[in-house]
């Protein structure tokens, strides 16, 4: 199958500093990838670039088979690429429905809009009963689901995870997982950015390994949750 | 008149003037809020609204509801030009550069302003007859202070309709709160940035018309103190907060009315100044404003 997003040779700096050094990647459609890595790796700089937050300095990104790199945040939305960002970032004071409005910004058909507002209300039925409450007095897993519906509310055709776990109870984890689960057999491809190596193997397809600003290793989810490199530096023995 | 009749028919004089303040300070806290910038050219848009409205009226002939809506916009769209040919190319720059750019286009506005329209005052038109006023039991109130207090109020409401109601204004709420999660969502911070300047311009200006109105008078610095006070203005509300604006303008214009009217009228600068003083001393989040946390 053609590759949706295919990342060539980017490299990425914040001001003087050299974040990304050269990272190459693909991701198929249908697919969940995830992009493990420790601390500053570059992982969420990584996703801020297909994002269109950051410039590559070199290097290209192609989503289906169009240039994207450079492009503003807004074109990358409308091109089908939104990003449930890390610690979720939603509109505090705002209420949750005024937050999933937002995650609809660059759309115009009121129907569609409409269809993904029950969609995102069926998968979160917690955002429904809490719709004219303000977001920021939602508990942080009704944080993460509206972050994650905000999100669908785009229709993505690529919907790029920062950190999802970050902060949750361990029950809270698995039930995002299998949300992202579902969102994927849904129909809509993902990659996933975790620290959580564990979780994000389990349910990936693929997965890349970022050491420093450089993809270190690569493959088969289940084959590099096996392997004794990953299990020893990323899945605490 | 007695005591009493004297402090309600200062109120009034209070209110109209703190309608104008409300007005400016408005765009303060809306520029505020999108991009921390004190803008402190704000003051020279609403002098170059009030002449924008002067011409209209004194040299096209036009009554003041027209003059008013073409003041508004062509300063809206001046609110606009200044902030991308000043403000943009600043945009990742530190906040000193911008505020250092703010007061640069403050100057060039009043001085090109004298260059252009020269440093004589204008006198207003008279669009009221200033004779007729409306006796309301023992009080005055004039046709201008009629005026300023229906606009101020309808202008007000439009304001927080566009910005709780439509997509544009909910734009500006998340670019304010985020800007970055904004662009996230699709949004264009650049034109929402754009949109901001406009609509807080256009307020200005109406209140440039307003006071040309009610003051009779116009020169191209007439821009700078009323700009500081509704600055204050600004502060005492809570900067960043659209009614903490309004409210502080009314505060600050009834505080300064009764200065002039139970004191004397040379305090009154003094008094507007003592509060934000007050302010940033004791309460520098504002009335309405949220406690100054810095995020992490």
């Amino acid at each position: 199958m053609a590759d949706m997003l295919e990342i060539k040779d980017i490299h990425v700096y914040y001001g003087a500093i050299h974040a990304i050094k050269g990272v190459s990647l693909s991701v198929r459609q249908g697919e969940i990838v995830t992009l493990i890595g420790s601390n500053g790796a570059g992982k969420s700089t990584t996703l801020r670039t297909i994002s269109g937050l950051l410039k590559p300095k070199e290097g290209d990104i192609l989503f289906e088979g169009e240039s994207i790199a450079g492009r503003p945040a807004q074109d990358i939305v409308k091109a089908g690429i939104s990003q449930v960002p890390e610690g979720r970032r939603i509109f505090a004071n705002m209420t949750v429905m005024e937050n999933l409005e937002l995650g609809a910004f660059s759309r115009s058909d009121a129907d569609g809009i409409e269809a993904d507002m029950h969609m995102v209300f069926k998968r979160f039925p917690r955002l429904l009963e809490r719709k004219e409450q303000a977001a920021g007095t939602l508990s942080g897993g009704e944080q993460q689901m509206l972050a994650m519906g905000r999100a669908l509310m785009s229709h993505p055709r690529l919907l790029l995870l920062d950190e999802p776990s970050m902060g949750l109870a361990p029950l809270l984890i698995r039930e995002i997982f299998s949300i992202i689960e579902d969102i994927n057999r849904a129909g809509t491809t993902v990659l996933l950015v975790e620290q959580n190596a564990n979780m994000a193997l389990s349910i990936a397809h693929r997965a890349y390994v970022l050491e420093t600003g450089r993809i270190a290793l690569s493959g088969d989810a289940k084959e590099l949750a096996a392997s004794e490199e990953v299990r020893k530096a990323y899945l605490g023995g | 008149m007695d005591f009493m009749s004297q402090v309600v028919q200062q109120l009034i004089n209070g209110v109209s003037l703190g309608s104008i303040y409300a007005l400016i300070a408005l765009g303060y806290t809306m520029v505020y809020g999108i991009i921390k910038l004190i803008n402190f050219a704000h003051g020279d848009i609403y002098m170059v609204g009030a002449y924008i409205g002067f011409f209209a009226v004194a040299n096209a002939g036009l009554g003041i509801f027209p003059a008013l809506i073409i003041s508004m916009v062509l300063t809206g769209l001046l609110g606009c030009l200044v902030e991308r040919v000043a403000y943009k190319p600043l945009r990742h720059a530190p906040r000193i550069s911008l505020l250092i750019t703010a007061i640069g286009v403050s100057f060039f506005l009043e001085y090109a302003s004298m260059l252009f329209v020269s440093p004589t005052p204008r006198t207003f038109p008279e669009i009221f007859d200033s004779s007729v006023a409306y006796h309301i039991g023992e009080f005055i109130v004039n046709g201008q202070q009629l005026l300023i207090f229906a606009i101020t109020f309808v202008l007000t409401v439009l304001l927080t309709y566009i910005v709780q109601k439509t997509k544009i204004g909910k734009a500006m709420r998340a670019v304010s709160f985020d800007t970055e999660t904004a662009q996230l969502m699709g949004i264009d911070a650049n034109r929402v940035i754009s949109a901001t300047f406009g609509i807080g311009s256009a307020l200005a200006a109406a209140g440039g018309v307003l006071v040309g109105v009610y003051y009779n008078s116009i020169d191209p610095l007439m821009g700078i103190m009323p700009g500081l006070k509704a600055f204050v203005a600004a502060v005492l509300g809570g900067i960043g907060s659209l009614p903490g604006a309004v409210v502080g303008g009314l505060i600050l214009g009834v505080i300064e009315a009764f200065v002039s009217g139970f004191l004397s009228s040379t305090f009154r600068d003094a008094a507007a100044f003592a509060i934000l003083i007050l302010v940033l001393l004791f309460r520098p989040s504002g009335i309405f404003g949220r406690d100054a946390q810095e995020k992490v």
